[in-house]
């Protein structure tokens, strides 16, 4: 007797918080868009050879008002700063950002006037993954790591757009 | 470990490069001193690559000349750029050096045609009448390094963002403003060049 | 004036996925018909040139990498080969063999990456899958080479950063062979397919001589029938050695450039089979004792090779006072470096003259008038990288 026969007629007993996060953590949306270098490693992860579909994330979403994830794959300049705080502050809660590369997490081998020296100056990080470009499988590991990070958040700890706690 | 005559190797393949090319630069020389006397001011050869430092007022008409002269057919604006000289010997002719990397498709030569410019307001004539690539070239030297293309129809930033003061390719403006923060600092505010 | 009078300006980018990366094209649009495009670039400028300008003459080479990310190999190649002028230095010819191979494999590389991408703008999907699965093997010899990925760097000021791997003349012998039968299968799915061929026949189309007027190179200039190609023109680094074809369009629209990137694609691979079948035994670096780095074997032995490795390190080499140009042909076009030397230890001024960034200077006159929707079949088909356009 398979359990899915089980299922519809049964109740299953867990907590709101696990639910959620099972949820968010399984459907994660990124966002489609590159800067430099790290974003061709993360077609490459998207794409045939690493296939991050086994982890059911392929769907990149165009507009950033239907994504939950982005990765800042690259580095990000002077220009560009203002732009990307605007996708991250359009991207509804709640939302994560990986910065993908040595030059997302602090500028990289650019420390000069026209690269911003860390994109954690604008917008909250959560994971860094290092490495110019990191590997695909380094990026899968900071997914995964990711995940991981959400299977420990509770809803009495979010927070919303201005900062004040949902709860 | 074995004594590689390499450096005598290049310079004769370098001797074989510059005779091949020894009749355009001899035609080139020829129609410059030519067409526009008293136009070039001096003439250089480095590494086999000839170049010619004219009058900054003589850009245009040699460029026009050279876009009609089907013999020597140098019509392939391969480049512009620019150097800052602040500071260095060659600054007493000009601090700016505008460089222009011409190119012939039938004869597979290149030249370079350079202009020396002042330091204060440097102006040159634009040539993005005559070639449409010079249009993007030129933006990008007036952002880099501000020289001035006279005539030019859109003389704005091109690269750097819009807030940005100065020209980031000139030798007085800073690398960076921001020292990176490492564990023996970062308790310390990063310390701020200006 | 009426709605119907009135032009629609359109913002594209710079958070847009077709274009290729952080490109802003502001259009003016009347009702589906392009009225006028303006390319807003820099989102990516990194200060690249000015960054160089701070670094020994080796220590530079990493920052070329990541000027076009796509073909990491041919910038290496191109600035070592305008240090290499400028210091007067000739490789052993092993090296230029190794080098030859690189680059065509970098060509390779570049292209299969721009056929997927252009393919996925277009609308077909799969073709990505394919491009990016054949290009693994491609950056499986990279990775051999110079243990990463991408930026290798591997070749280095006079000659490469390690012996060859053992097993590059297998793995390269597999990419031909490989890469070569499935090309048969890209040109089943997109040579003959009545969408492709809609979406990119007559489109984006550009004349030779405006094409010229624009200084285009690479396959943007050779789609348009102009059959110039550095490699043959003013051959560098050996290729003088080399039997290959130069791939020519005839109507210079956007089919044409996808049948030269793919004819290029072809010839690469001739290219990487000869210089494989070819390549001489002899040392991979040139012997050059203070600008070259001895070789590291020598550098854990000898102590002249220590003192010259340490020395090169910490205080760089001299240059010569003067300026060099050096253009190879990149998978994009014409990349140049002009390397100018005030006699110390650090470039004075690196220009890079980059193919993209000229290429793209003619979207404009590429798409006015045309609909909106060739707009991305142009961008597509004019193979920028924004990391080269900026710098």
């Amino acid at each position: 007797m398979g359990l899915e026969e089980k299922i519809p007629d049964s109740i299953i007993l867990t907590t709101v918080d696990k639910m959620v996060n099972w949820a968010h953590k399984r459907s994660m949306w990124p966002l489609g868009f590159g800067l430099a270098c790290c974003a061709i490693e993360m077609i490459s992860t998207f794409a045939a050879h690493f296939d991050l579909a086994r982890y059911g994330m392929e769907v990149m979403r165009p507009s950033p008002r239907q994504a939950d994830l982005m990765i800042v794959s690259g580095r990000v300049s002077m220009k560009m700063a203002p732009v990307i705080k605007t996708l991250y502050e359009q991207m509804p809660n709640p939302k994560w950002v990986i910065a993908m590369g040595a030059c997302a997490a602090c500028g990289g081998v650019f420390n000069n006037y026209a690269v911003l020296q860390g994109v954690d100056k604008i917008i909250p990080v959560d994971i860094y993954v290092p490495g110019c470009p990191p590997r695909p499988e380094q990026l899968m590991d900071g997914i995964l790591k990711l995940q991981e990070k959400i299977d420990k958040e509770s809803i009495k700890d979010r927070r919303d757009e201005w900062g004040e706690k949902a709860g | 470990m074995r004594a590689d005559p390499g450096l005598t190797r290049h310079a004769g393949r370098l001797c074989e490069f510059r005779n091949k090319f020894k009749c355009m630069e001899d035609k080139v020389r020829e129609f410059l001193n030519s067409s526009f006397p008293g136009a070039v001011i001096r003439e250089d050869n480095f590494r086999a690559q000839q170049s010619f430092y004219i009058r900054p007022e003589m850009v245009v008409p040699i460029c026009e000349e050279l876009l009609s002269n089907d013999a020597l057919d140098l019509k392939y604006l391969s480049d512009i750029t620019s150097l800052d000289w602040l500071g260095l010997q060659p600054e007493k002719a000009g601090r700016f050096e505008v460089v222009y990397n011409l190119y012939s498709l039938t004869h597979k030569y290149r030249f370079f045609l350079k202009v020396c410019l002042p330091g204060d307001n440097p102006t040159v004539a634009s040539v993005s009448h005559l070639w449409p690539a010079a249009e993007w070239l030129e933006r990008e030297v007036f952002d880099m390094m501000g020289i001035i293309f006279d005539g030019h129809p859109d003389l704005s930033k091109i690269l750097t963002p819009d807030e940005l003061e100065g020209h980031p390719l000139r030798k007085d403006f800073p690398l960076t403003w921001e020292q990176p923060q490492f564990s023996w600092n970062k308790d310390q505010p990063p310390e701020v060049v200006k | 004036m009426t709605v119907a009078e009135r032009t629609l300006t359109l913002n594209m980018g710079p958070q847009h996925p077709s274009t290729h990366g952080v490109l802003r094209v502001v259009l003016e649009l009347d009702g589906e018909t392009v009225v006028s495009a303006r390319p807003v670039i820099g989102y990516l400028h990194t200060g690249i040139e000015k960054t160089m300008e701070s670094k020994l003459y080796h220590k530079a080479l990493p920052a070329t990498d990541r000027i076009d990310y796509l073909a990491p190999m041919s910038n290496n190649l191109g600035y070592c080969l305008a240090v290499e002028k400028l210091m007067g230095i000739e490789v052993p010819e092993k090296v230029k063999w190794a080098r030859v191979c690189l680059a065509e494999l970098t060509r390779v590389n570049s292209h299969l990456v721009w056929l997927g991408t252009h393919a996925l703008d277009l609308g077909a999907m799969s073709m990505l899958l394919y491009a990016f699965r054949e290009r693994e093997l491609v950056l499986d010899v990279y990775e051999a080479c110079g243990g990463q990925r991408m930026m290798t760097s591997y070749i280095r000021i006079g000659g490469l950063a390690h012996e060859l791997p053992g097993d590059f003349d297998k793995k390269v012998r597999k990419i031909v062979k490989v890469v070569g039968e499935r090309l048969h299968d890209y040109e089943r799915l997109l040579t003959k397919n009545e969408i492709f061929i809609n979406r990119t026949r007559g489109v984006a189309v550009i004349s030779a001589e405006e094409a010229l007027s624009f200084s285009l190179s690479g396959p943007m200039l050779r789609g348009s029938g102009v059959g110039h190609d550095l490699r043959k023109a003013n051959p560098y680094s050996g290729y003088e050695h080399f039997d290959f074809d130069v791939a020519v369009g005839t109507n210079g629209d956007a089919y044409d450039r996808y049948l030269v990137r793919l004819k290029e694609i072809r010839q690469s691979l001739r290219i990487a089979q000869q210089a494989i079948d070819g390549m001489p035994i002899g040392p991979y670096r040139a012997h050059v004792p203070g600008v070259v780095l001895p070789p590291k074997e020598d550098v854990l032995y000898k102590m002249e090779s220590m003192i010259f490795h340490f020395k090169i390190i910490t205080e760089g080499f001299k240059a010569p006072f003067g300026a060099v140009y050096q253009a190879i042909e990149s998978p994009k076009g014409e990349l140049g470096f002009y390397i100018s030397s005030d006699g110390t230890n650090k470039p004075h001024r690196v220009r890079v003259r980059p193919p993209s960034f000229i290429n793209l200077a003619s979207l404009p006159r590429l798409v006015e008038g045309r609909l909106f929707a060739d707009v991305v079949c142009a961008i597509g088909s004019i193979d920028i990288v924004l990391g080269e356009v900026d710098r």
